[in-house]
């Protein structure tokens, strides 16, 4: 099953392997990025900061799409990480009955505002995340386990 | 003489300062040491932010944990750059010692960076 699907920019990093991983006991982690699926070496890197315990798993999109029902069924936990909202937003759409979305860490640039401390969001990704909220789906912004979940109503 | 080394420290949070201030506090403010945090950025702010520390010269990147995201971003920059590593697992031992050491070639400051950091953990009094 997948315990967690999260938005996080910085992808793999200790909020994911050591604060989520830990708390859900996760057995593996599907990062989906286009560009990493196409690295050795970046994928060599990631590899780096995951514990052998847990697989980690690189997908395209469009891979992460097909596969999604398949990681659900696994007897193991696992989170699936997206960088962006747009990924992250195809996914739960490819996925009817997807209920949590996380947004783990969206960082400043340009266009964005703040809304939390470590969200930051265009109206764009705003829009499009309170759209996923009216379609069922529970989004809320929480970057380590012991914080509070934020819902995105709250955020928009 | 070739010109001495930098040392970018770049951690989580607060880390790398209270670092820098606890090396200056012990080898004094000639420490040849940059501060570089991770609040508040992306990979990609994070990266421009580390190369604005190097700027441009032969540096050690010293890193908080392996695999995070510093330690991630400053392999990115590194790899582009032959006159940059990065050593993983910053401590106070292996900062203090870099800044006396700042003459050696590059590979052999991390090396040496790295043996005197392991030298400094260990368990007392057993």
């Amino acid at each position: 099953m997948i315990g967690l699907y999260r938005i996080d920019d910085r992808l793999i990093h200790g909020q994911v392997v050591v604060g989520w991983a830990q708390r859900l006991g996760i057995g593996f982690i599907v990062l989906v990025n286009d560009d990493v699926r196409a690295s050795d070496w970046e994928q060599e890197l990631y590899r780096m900061g995951v514990p052998p315990t847990i697989e980690l798993i690189f997908a395209s999109v469009a891979e992460a799409a097909a596969r999604l029902p398949e990681w659900e069924r696994d007897r193991r936990c696992g989170i699936v990480l997206t960088g962006d909202v747009d990924t992250m937003v195809s996914l739960a759409r490819a996925m009817p009955g997807r209920r949590c979305v996380n947004l783990g860490g969206i960082h400043a640039r340009e266009g964005r505002s703040e809304r939390l401390r470590y969200v930051f969001l265009t109206p764009d990704e705003a829009v499009k995340l309170k759209a996923l909220a009216a379609e069922g789906v529970d989004v809320s912004a929480q970057d380590v386990p012991t914080a509070r979940p934020v819902p995105i109503a709250e955020l928009v | 003489m070739s010109e001495k080394l930098t040392g970018v420290v770049v951690a989580h949070t607060e880390l790398a300062d209270a670092l820098l201030a606890a090396v200056a506090a012990i080898a004094g403010d000639d420490t040849g040491l940059v501060a570089v945090s991770n609040r508040g950025c992306d990979r990609t702010a994070l990266l421009r932010r580390l190369d604005e520390a190097v700027q441009g010269r032969p540096a050690l990147i010293f890193t908080d944990m392996a695999g995070g995201s510093c330690a991630f971003t400053a392999a990115h920059l590194a790899r582009a750059r032959p006159d940059l590593r990065v050593v993983t697992g910053v401590n106070l031992a292996m900062l203090v010692d870099f800044a006396f050491h700042r003459e050696l070639p590059l590979d052999a400051a991390a090396e040496r960076a790295v043996q005197t950091g392991r030298a400094g953990v260990g368990i007392v009094g057993r």
